[in-house]
């Protein structure tokens, strides 16, 4: 189960060492144009639902652009989701009224909000998952580096991200031996996986103090330089503008009842 | 060329825990030396390289490296002229490619671009990994993370190579190779290792580290020929020297 997760997790970042047109655009550029999805998703009253479906644009055509499968994210989502659905899942209890109904059939605010809520988790995780996908974790830091977010906390993203594979392969020694020893039973129980966590704890601990050694013997100073520099050039200006335009036209004109209008003012 | 000493004077350390571990070390090695450090668990080899780039200060002696008193104000010099390879290549490892790491001394050292990346180009031409810089370390092999780690070291140019069990779990190939790499380099090494069939083969000096003090420094040859050195300190002859078993197979003793 720990070793299939984990196997994801290098999957991500093989996604992201390819050269795909969403990978070359400046980081900067997808991370404000995210920035701008997210903020323009949320703005939305809380009993939109229709109003966010022109929305899936933006991730749909990222993940094309990027080769992002569309398995890989509706996975990950699935296992974000109980979160959205924790937060809205009092909502049909508590929210009654009526706001629409077909013959015996209605619809209450509650409904109407708690899809709103999955919609907007779906919008904004999805779009954060393909991009991160198909950026790769170091750019993302990078980028939101050069934006002006502080080194010690892209630092510590690229570090985590670095030695979470390092911590899952020592874990799951640890979690081997405990089962080769503990025959099918529950080896103790819970009082090991005490024992198994603080040990744990204080490899990882031991590990941090070689790798700061590591990174003082070749002259580390607080500040992680890197060769590569980013580069905001025409496409990646229009990709920003584009985008943003787009986001603030859905979010003012509302296209769905535009179209639904067009077309049965066309019908009659 | 005074650049490429390390001199150790009396040194003592002490852990906090009150665990003596150095008491009272003395050596000089010069100029393109080649020594190897042997001895047994917790004779005191990996404390001593600590102090070789000033990671831990000395309770009592002191270490002049390329002729410098290491100090406060000497540690970055000194830093620069020691490169050290750890046990766990994945320590060393930590930036996302390979080929950031390697160029993250350099990067560090504040040379220019152009610069930096010549100099990473050729430490992994040099540890024969071209090709493999845009690799995630994790996904590296055993060797493979080694030789990456050698490759981040080289980059710095240092004077001195300090290296911590280098060939510990390397397959006997990646061994051999890790050896011929060693082999071609003019730097002066220092290698801590229990493998003294590579020490025979790298270092014709050996320093033999016993409960904290130097028990014997000399021809690697005559050292790890002698007996009753190596019996009180927990070693054993290196294969190469020991008798064929099937040519001329040891007096039975039943």
């Amino acid at each position: 189960m720990i070793e299939s997760r984990f196997a994801d997790i290098g999957w991500m970042d093989a996604l992201s060492g390819r050269d795909t047109p969403l990978r070359r655009i400046d980081p900067r550029a997808k991370l404000l144009a995210t920035l701008g999805f997210i903020l323009a998703v949320l703005s939305f009253p809380k009993y939109e639902v229709a109003g966010l479906l022109p929305f899936f644009l933006y991730p749909v055509v990222l993940m094309s652009i990027g080769d992002v499968p569309v398995a890989f994210v509706l996975r990950r989502l699935a296992v974000v989701a109980p979160f959205a659905v924790f937060v809205g899942m009092f909502n049909p209890l508590l929210d009654r009224q009526v706001v629409a109904g077909v013959g015996p059939w209605v619809m209450t605010g509650g409904w109407l909000s708690f899809a709103s809520i999955l919609l907007r988790f779906a919008l904004t995780v999805g779009a954060t998952l393909v991009v991160v996908a198909g950026t790769g974790i170091h750019d993302v830091c990078r980028g939101l580096g050069a934006l002006g977010v502080p080194a010690a906390f892209t630092a510590q993203v690229l570090f985590l991200y670095r030695y979470l594979f390092v911590l899952v392969d020592d874990g799951m020694r640890m979690a081997r031996a405990r089962a080769l020893r503990s025959f099918g039973g529950r080896g103790m129980g819970m009082r090991v996986y005490g024992h198994m966590l603080g040990s744990l704890l204080l490899r990882t601990m031991g590990r941090a103090e070689r790798i700061h050694l590591a990174m003082r013997c070749r002259g580390f100073d607080g500040q992680v330089r890197t060769l590569t520099r980013l580069r905001f050039g025409f496409a990646d200006a229009l990709f920003l503008l584009g985008w943003s335009t787009a986001f603030v036209l859905l979010r003012c004109f509302d296209l769905p009842r535009r179209v639904g209008g067009w077309i049965l003012g066309a019908g009659t | 060329m005074s650049h490429h000493t390390v001199e150790a004077r009396d040194l003592y350390h002490t852990y906090p825990d009150g665990t003596a571990a150095l008491r009272g070390i003395t050596f000089c090695i010069t100029h393109g030396e080649s020594v190897a450090i042997v001895g047994e668990n917790g004779a005191g080899k990996s404390t001593l390289l600590m102090h070789l780039n000033g990671y831990l200060a000395p309770t009592g002696g002191a270490v002049r490296v390329g002729g410098l008193p290491l100090n406060r104000d000497t540690l970055p010099a000194v830093r620069r002229a020691v490169g050290m390879v750890f046990q766990d290549p994945d320590d060393q490892l930590f930036m996302p490619t390979v080929f950031e790491d390697v160029a993250f001394g350099p990067l560090n050292l504040g040379l220019p671009p152009g610069e930096v990346e010549g100099r990473v180009a050729r430490a992994l031409e040099t540890v024969g990994m071209e090709g493999l810089g845009n690799r995630p370390p994790y996904k590296l092999s055993g060797g493979e993370k080694r030789a990456a780690a050698i490759a981040t070291v080289l980059a710095m140019e240092p004077d001195i190579l300090v290296m911590d069990e280098p060939s510990a779990s390397l397959d006997p190939r990646s061994r051999r190779r890790l050896i011929e790499l060693l082999r071609s380099f003019s730097h002066t090494k220092i290698i801590a290792t229990h493998d003294l069939d590579m020490a025979l083969d790298l270092c014709e000096r050996t320093l033999v580290l016993h409960e904290g003090l130097v028990a014997a420094d000399g021809p690697t040859r005559d050292i790890l020929r002698d007996e009753s050195i190596l019996g009180p300190c927990s070693l054993e002859k290196p294969l190469r020297l020991q008798g064929c078993p099937i040519c001329a197979p040891p007096r039975a003793t039943a």
